[in-house]
């Protein structure tokens, strides 16, 4: 019958996560969190972009603009708001940041044609967004160059100060490299729950950016894919409602 | 009897009297009825004979044809649709048997989802004589081309168990697909098979719709196939006479009455819990002398702590076995075909085997915990003794006290023949949306027909012409006010004919492959994980430390949710086995054995999935308030309703009590709905956001099947109840709170798939697992929610709320009972009423918690190591 209990081995126990020694140095100031990539201060912020005070540069990563309509293409119809929606929270940035520079660190769009799609009015939006400071769009994989036609500087690879800007973050970067792609959430536990969000995922070295995108879906830091960029693991800044949360590598978890 | 005799042509008659069988009253009256062309809804018990009588009909009918020869043409006679793929396989199987034996060279077959592709084109191009399949199967078949030439042959369609498909979703997209079947074969006949029911009108409109245009009445097949392009009228099956709806009911007669005891356990009967695990020892000894019980539990989890339960008193090793929906497959078959070979003597499970198959010959029935009401009582009761005059047994265990009432209530109930019924549902928008684009991949339609045809269906009577619009316009392109998909339509119009159709092949594949209402919850594949490494490949080089775990055999399917809950280490009992989670890697949720446990931990779930249905929540209250009516109860259970009356005060069934006590250093709110956790849940929620404006810093609280608590900081006696308990906490406190619940999240999500907007599976798309689709169809309802409120299928999900797992509509009901009847006592501690659920406080997670807190507990531990 195999139905009936079977003895059982001995329990794994999981495995152990670097302890808290090992965290960045960093500090909560207000709804956001500051720290210093190399010599860099850098400001994590709750809508997931970054703020480099200095040189009053404002960073966003994975706008994925017209995901919405992609998938209306393919038959699946859904919202047609993710591009209004991402270019209004980058709106309410500018308006209280008055950035000098913006950078989109790639994938700004989720495929070549999105520019194309856009509709006059969140054209109009990006047009006047893109004239009151210095644009640079970051080339990446969903969209390759195809938002070098709007207008705005197109780079694979930025250098802002010692930082280094790319889309596809390296294994063993050297420190300072800012990258986007791989859409970091983390799923954080307690209370008889667990909650996922998206997270800025660093070791203090390095960073990789949230999607800003409204549609947006993100891998989780305790995959695999994070592993090489953060051998020593990775803190997680988690996007709360409406502050940034630090969440050290012990209390993430894998999906 | 003699007299009817002549109805029975030969072989029937013969095939009858060489078993020595005679065909019941009801057959009979089905076949005269058939052959007047007539519909029928028949009522009959389990055991009836039910299936040979719907389809004794048709076997007659067909009978002649075999004169025509082997060569004979292919044309559809009858259809049969039952909720169950297992269920038309052994019907297939009861009916080719008879059919064989008689020689009656008719055609019988089955179509699944299992069913083979070849096998399919051949049914599509040669239709059987009659078809076995299911609600989705037929869905298919309407949205594929030359469906009318497929069906216009049509003389009778069978659905089996209609009473469990009418109010789902499933129906719902079934009544359409019937009314699409009225218009190609507009002289079919149906026939429903239900047990009993407390609404059979209820049945009898969703069985028939209603009538647009006079039905033909003709039987058999129409002289002049359409072939002009305008199709005639929808038409519902014929109800001859113009007789009343209720005409067409035909009713088996009763079954012997079955005998239900209640157990009176010797043990002290626990003030809370679902487990029953006092009683058990009792079970077992019933389980002794019976030959196979089926012990019915309300949730997975209930069902393995009883499996687990009785297998540690189980002395004599009797075979106990499990089943459930979450085992895997295979597992299942294995149970069942061991019952059905009489090898096992009781199977714990859940609904899996409320419906359908014998499996072999059960003689009693256990319902472990409180039934939650009476229909499903009935029918699980059913299960045991399938032979007809002969009465069910069944045994009720209460896990406790309130339980206790609720067991005595049924038991009353049952005697009196009164049943509980399910208020008429009201058709999903996103089914509709669905229907619609099925049309569109079959024969295309014109909307003015269409949507006299929906709105012939029972579900969809109501539904307006606008909404209908709106649902075209949902499937065309999203239906979204900012109309930016105006050119990536789904459904084009043909501007000569004006009719929809599918834009291109391609669109119509991807609809064919979401077919269905069922969408499961996300689920994860339960794992037994090990060390990889055990055969260390040549050449690759040993790693250090421990090898990684790999996934190994599958011990079945669990809800994602669940498993959210639990952190690496975590145990639970599943596949009567106490598991310890490893983690989760993509689908898979590894765990290994940790049979050193005693203790799992118990899903939070536990509570039941049912919810107590408000007929017999009446019969509680009512039972509660009259002393006359307790003289058959423990009298434990009586010494504690007086303990009550001395404390605080037992409300009359109208009235609903609402207890204030202090405890420790908490303040307490407990009030006493008896409608179910679903709708008290929903109540928690929303009494929790109003005390917080009042300052009341309420900081959790737990509804029962009965009761509902919640606690603060703050004294909770000179609140002005009244107030707080007003309905209108269901206009904007409702509002707020649904734009951030998970359920109203997941309940968006299966509508959104349902109609059609998010797929089931993309093809090669980036979205490779249900779980990261999940994740973005949260996403879609924010921005939905943010831009576009009022999205047909935003109110497409809230009416599903109000019906599921929120129950907005059973709590509205109690809010607008209670006004004006609120007792209140501030007490100086807890009562004896209240003691089950202080009780309960402990076990299971409490919540109402925000996510955010989640997060700040982790974010402060930061902050404690950096200061």
């Amino acid at each position: 019958m195999p139905l009936l209990s079977q003895p059982a081995p001995k329990p794994e126990r999981p495995r152990r996560k670097p302890d808290l020694r090992a965290l960045p140095p960093m500090a909560i100031a207000g709804d956001s969190v500051e720290m210093r990539l190399g010599d860099t201060l850098v400001s994590a912020l709750p809508d997931g972009a970054l703020w480099i005070t200095d040189s009053k540069t404002l960073i966003v990563s994975d706008l994925h603009l017209e995901k919405g309509s992609s998938f209306a293409l393919r038959g699946q119809m859904l919202p047609p708001y993710d591009t209004h929606a991402a270019l209004l929270k980058l709106t309410d940035l500018m308006l209280r940041l008055q950035p000098d520079i913006i950078v989109s660190l790639g994938d700004s769009f989720h495929d070549k044609g999105g520019p194309n799609r856009m509709d006059a009015r969140d054209r109009e939006l990006l047009r006047l967004l893109m004239s009151r400071c210095d644009w640079v769009w970051v080339e990446g994989n969903h969209d390759g160059r195809a938002p070098e036609t709007l207008g705005g500087a197109f780079h694979d690879v930025l250098h802002v100060g010692s930082l280094v800007l790319r889309h596809h973050p390296t294994d063993a970067a050297a420190p300072g490299e800012i990258a986007g792609h791989l859409h970091p959430c983390a799923k954080v536990s307690g209370r008889g729950r667990s909650v996922r969000r998206r997270c800025f995922a660093t070791d203090g070295a390095r960073l990789v950016m949230p999607a800003f995108g409204a549609f947006t879906g993100g891998l989780n830091v305790c995959d695999d894919a994070f592993a090489n960029i953060f051998p020593e693991g990775a803190t997680a800044l988690v996007l709360g409602k409406d502050r940034v949360l630090p969440a050290p590598n012990e209390r993430l978890l894998s999906d | 009897m003699d007299a009817r005799a002549p109805l029975l042509p030969s072989p029937f008659a013969e095939w009858f009297a060489a078993r020595g069988w005679s065909p019941r009253e009801h057959q009979l009256e089905l076949v005269r009825r058939a052959q007047a062309g007539l519909s029928t809804l028949l009522i009959a018990p389990t055991g009836a004979g039910k299936t040979l009588a719907g389809f004794l009909p048709s076997l007659i009918e067909l009978a002649p044809l075999k004169a025509e020869g082997p060569r004979r043409p292919h044309k559809l006679h009858t259809l049969y649709i039952s909720p169950l793929k297992a269920l038309t396989t052994d019907v297939a199987r009861n009916l080719s048997t008879p059919a064989s034996e008689m020689q009656l060279g008719v055609r019988i077959e089955t179509r699944t989802g299992d069913t083979p592709p070849s096998k399919r084109q051949r049914q599509r191009a040669h239709p059987p004589d009659i078809l076995l399949t299911t609600p989705e199967q037929l869905c298919l078949l309407i949205a594929s081309e030359h469906a009318r030439v497929f069906f216009e042959d049509l003389q009778a369609v069978v659905i089996d168990e209609i009473h469990a498909l009418a109010p789902t979703k499933r129906g719902d997209l079934l009544a359409l697909a019937l009314a699409r079947l009225g218009r190609w074969a507009p002289a079919h006949r149906r026939i429903g098979l239900s047990a009993t029911v407390a609404d059979e009108h209820g049945l009898v409109d969703w069985l028939l719709g209603s009538e647009p245009s006079p039905p033909s009445r003709g039987r058999g097949r129409s002289d002049a196939p359409h072939v002009d392009d305008r199709p005639p009228p929808p038409t519902p099956a014929p109800q001859g006479g113009g007789g009343e709806a209720r005409d067409i009911i035909v009713r088996a007669p009763p079954g012997a009455t079955p005998i239900i005891d209640v157990l009176d356990s010797d043990a002290r009967i626990p003030w809370s819990g679902h487990t029953a695990r006092h009683a058990i020892p009792e079970i077992y000894e019933t389980i002794k002398r019976t030959k196979l019980a089926l012990v019915f539990v309300n949730t997975r989890a209930q069902a393995e702590m009883t499996f687990q339960e009785l297998w540690r008193v189980n002395e004599d090793n009797l075979p106990i076995a499990l089943h459930h929906g979450s085992l895997d497959v295979g597992q299942r078959r294995k149970v069942e075909a061991a019952m059905a070979e009489g090898k096992l003597r009781a199977v714990v499970c859940t609904s899996t085997l409320d419906l359908g198959i014998d499996w072999g010959d059960v003689d009693l029935v256990i319902q472990i915990g409180a039934p939650k009401g009476c229909a499903r009582l009935v029918q699980r009761i059913g299960r045991a003794n399938h032979r007809y005059n002969e009465p069910s047994r069944a045994l009720l265990a209460p896990s406790n006290r309130f339980e206790v009432l609720e067991c005595r209530s049924a038991q009353e109930a049952v005697k009196e023949g009164a049943l509980d019924g399910e208020s008429r549902r009201i058709g999903g928008l996103d089914c509709l949306a669905q229907h619609i684009m099925g049309c569109a991949c079959g024969e295309p339609f014109d909307a003015d027909q269409l949507y006299e045809e929906v709105i012939s269906t029972a579900p969809y009577a109501d539904l307006s012409r606008a909404q209908f619009d709106r649902a075209i316009d949902l499937v065309a392109t999203g239906g979204y006010a900012l109309r930016s998909y105006d050119r990536y339509r789904r459904i084009v119009q043909d501007p000569h004919t004006n009719r929809w159709r599918a834009r291109n092949p391609s669109v119509a594949q991807q609809h064919r492959m979401n077919v269905g209402a069922i969408v499961e919850s996300e689920m994860l594949d339960v794992r037994l994980a090990h060390r990889a490494g055990v055969r260390q490949r040549p050449g690759v080089p040993k790693s250090e430390g421990p090898a990684p775990l790999v996934a190994g055999r599958r011990l079945g399917q669990i809800e994602e949710y669940f498993i959210e809950g639990l952190a690496p280490g975590d145990t639970f009992l599943f596949a009567g086995e106490i598991l310890r989670l490893i983690g989760v890697r993509e689908t898979d949720a590894l765990v290994v054995r940790a049979g050193d446990q005693q203790n799992p931990k118990i899903p939070s779930y536990a509570g039941g999935k049912f919810p107590l249905s408000t007929f017999l929540a009446d019969r509680v209250r009512h039972m509660l308030h009259e002393p006359a009516r307790q003289k058959s109860l423990p009298p434990q259970v009586r010494e504690w309703i007086k303990m009550q009356k001395r404390r605080s005060v037992v409300p009359a069934p109208d009235e609903m009590l609402i207890e204030t006590f202090p405890r420790a250093t908490k303040h307490y709110l407990v009030c006493y709905p008896f409608e179910g956790r679903l709708a008290q849940q929903t109540l928690g929620v929303l009494i929790t956001r109003r005390l917080e404006r009042l300052g009341k810093h309420p900081i959790g609280f737990l509804a029962s099947e009965y009761a509902m608590a919640v606690w603060g900081l703050e004294p909770m006696g000179d609140i002005d109840l009244a107030q707080l308990f007003d309905e209108d906490m269901l206009g904007d406190d409702l509002e707020s709170w649904l734009g951030e619940s998970t359920l109203m999240k997941s309940t968006f999500a299966k509508c959104a798939v349902i109609a059609g907007m998010i797929d089931r599976n993309v093809p090669g798309a980036e979205r490779k697992t249900g779980r990261q689709v999940t994740f973005s169809a949260d996403l879609i309802y924010d921005v939905l929610k943010q831009y576009e409120p009022d999205h047909i299928l935003m109110q497409a999900a809230f009416q599903d709320a109000g019906e599921g797992y929120l129950d907005i509509k059973r709590l509205g009901a109690l809010l607008r009972r209670v006004k004006g009847k609120l007792i209140h006592r501030d007490l100086p501690h807890v009562s004896p009423f209240a003691a089950p659920v202080m009780l309960e406080m402990g076990k299971v997670g409490v919540r109402g918690g925000a996510d955010e807190a989640v997060l700040e507990d982790a974010a402060s531990l930061i902050a404690e190591a950096m200061s």
